[in-house]
């Protein structure tokens, strides 16, 4: 571990790269300074704070702080996806299922299968990635959902007209959405090792861990952002398309624009 | 105390002879009126597009709307084929408020052909097919070749893609889906507007014949020999009937 060396100073100076960025935003006047400056700063407070709150939570290796701190990150995770619904009602609350439930039965399976410890130090990394992978795949199965509601809202009324369900008049947009959720992860699986080594792996390669034992925790890395990234689209696409309907069953004019 | 029994007795059986006949009647007139609006306005934020709207239709009569564009034909369709919700008022089918009525089951049996449908899927058999999906029933191949034949066109275009039909053909293919299974009442919103002479006279005729039939039809139209052949002609204008 004893390679492992940045200091307080050694990151002021890759302060610098910042200044990069926000040379290039100047130049190319993209007025994207204040949005460079801003998530710096938020990035460096709230890793700050992670950073000391993992460390308490580790060290008092407590399993309902660390089942606390797994609700805290499922609740974190789903109103940041909720937000990502915009307007689509109660976006929240369905995120809040599908990640709970994507994130529960992916931890619980790898906990039973002995491929993670219940332990604060696998527990709370392991949920954070799989809920912020979920929060992506619902966000995008939201868009996805709206847009596809607008592009195709005339044929979906004329599956009304034919006294079709709400289910029936938007199954292919169903299925759409449920897709665009997965494939983020379906296409990056294909590159996976080729063009990126991702997160995991990395990790535990920079920490010095034998790159062929390192390797094994991103496979099932892998496995789990399928499961998860899966569960999370069907459940969270099953409860919004409902909300493109009234209780009429006709289509809400108000969500597609 | 027998003979108040014996009197309590003949009163229940009166009671319920009379409520019979008098359910009787009561069904007898309502089957006359297929569809029944009463009052209804419709106002999308606070443009009032239709206003204080009163209508009767009746069974088997083939009802043409006409008006000015604009003047909210299309928004009154919508409304009886509950696509859309009046904003005050009702519409009654067979005696009974549309809202009472579950949605799936109701449009089966009132249904809308648009102006200017749409076909969706990639075939036309995925169009002539989803009214038998609707139904949860196996695609029947023979029966929609002879609604096919109906309208001018033949078992092949079956297999053809949504891409490859000419605008007027894609206008009767979706007129198709709405009468594979005939519903009650069916409203057909300038369906025949951009076919030649020779179809829109073969549309009129399949559409006379499922009259004929019993099928009570709205229709509205701009064409010509349509209003001129019109039996029943209701004109909206600026939101309202004006004349009966
Ligand atoms: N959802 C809506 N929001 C705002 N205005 C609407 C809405 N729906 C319809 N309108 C307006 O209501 C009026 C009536 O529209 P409608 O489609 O019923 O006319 P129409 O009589 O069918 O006309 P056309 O003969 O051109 O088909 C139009 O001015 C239209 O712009
Ligand atoms: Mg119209």
């Amino acid at each position: 571990m004893s390679n492992l060396t940045v200091s307080n100073s050694t990151l002021m100076l890759g302060f610098v790269l910042v200044i990069v960025a926000l040379v290039i935003g100047y130049i190319e006047k993209l007025h994207i300074d204040k949005d460079i400056i801003i998530g710096v700063i938020r990035a460096v407070i709230q890793l700050s704070v992670v950073g000391y709150v993992l460390k308490f939570i580790i060290k008092a290796n407590d399993n309902w702080l660390t089942l606390a701190f797994f609700l805290i990150i499922v609740m974190n995770a789903s109103w940041n996806a909720g937000k990502r619904g915009n307007g689509i009602p109660k976006a929240f609350q369905s995120s809040l299922l599908a990640i709970f439930v994507g994130t529960t039965v992916t931890l619980t399976t790898l906990v039973l299968t002995g491929s993670i410890k219940f332990v604060p130090e696998q527990i709370v990394p392991v949920t954070g990635m799989i809920a912020s992978n979920i929060m992506v795949a619902i966000g995008l199965s939201y868009r996805n959902m709206k847009q596809t509601f607008t592009d195709r809202h005339q044929q979906v009324l004329e599956k009304l007209a034919l006294g079709a369900d709400i289910k029936l008049a938007s199954l292919d947009i169903l299925r759409d959405s449920i897709k665009s959720g997965m494939q983020p992860t379906i296409d990056s699986i294909k590159t996976l090792g080729l063009v990126s080594l991702p997160g995991m792996m990395s990790g535990l390669i920079f920490a010095g861990v034998d790159p062929v034992k390192a390797i094994k925790y991103q496979i099932m890395v892998t496995f789990m952002l399928l499961a998860s990234t899966s569960i999370g689209s069907i459940i969270s696409c099953y409860l919004a398309y409902k909300q493109f309907f009234n209780e009429r069953k006709q289509l809400n004019n108000d969500l597609i624009s | 105390m027998a003979l108040f029994l014996l009197d309590s007795n003949l009163l229940l059986g009166m009671i319920i002879e009379y409520n019979e006949v008098h359910q009787h009647i009561k069904e007898w007139c309502i089957v006359e009126k297929i569809i029944e609006i009463k009052n209804l306005s419709y106002q999308v934020k606070d443009t009032k597009i239709l206003h204080n709207i009163n209508l009767n239709i009746e069974e088997g009569e083939d009802v043409t709307f006409v008006g000015p564009s604009g003047s909210g034909k299309s928004t009154l369709m919508r409304i009886i084929a509950s696509m859309i919700s009046a904003s005050s008022g009702e519409v009654l089918f067979k005696g009974q408020k549309i809202e009472n009525i579950d949605p799936i089951e109701y449009r089966q049996k009132i249904s809308y052909a648009f102006q200017q449908p749409t076909l969706f899927g990639k075939t036309i058999k995925d169009n002539l097919a989803f009214p038998f999906e609707v139904r949860k029933q196996e695609f029947d191949r023979q029966k929609v070749t002879g609604y096919l034949e109906m309208v001018n066109l033949n078992e092949t275009y079956i297999d053809k893609s949504v891409n490859d039909v000419s605008g007027g053909e894609k206008q009767r293919i979706a007129l198709l889906r709405n009468l594979i299974f005939p519903p009650e009442v069916l409203i057909t919103d300038e369906v025949t507007t951009g076919l030649d002479t020779e179809n829109k006279a073969i549309v009129h005729r399949m559409l006379k014949d499922f009259n004929e039939q019993g099928l009570t039809i709205l229709k509205v139209t701009h064409d010509e020999t349509e209003i001129n052949d019109a039996a029943i002609k209701i004109t909206i204008r600026d939101g309202e009937i004006a004349n009966v």
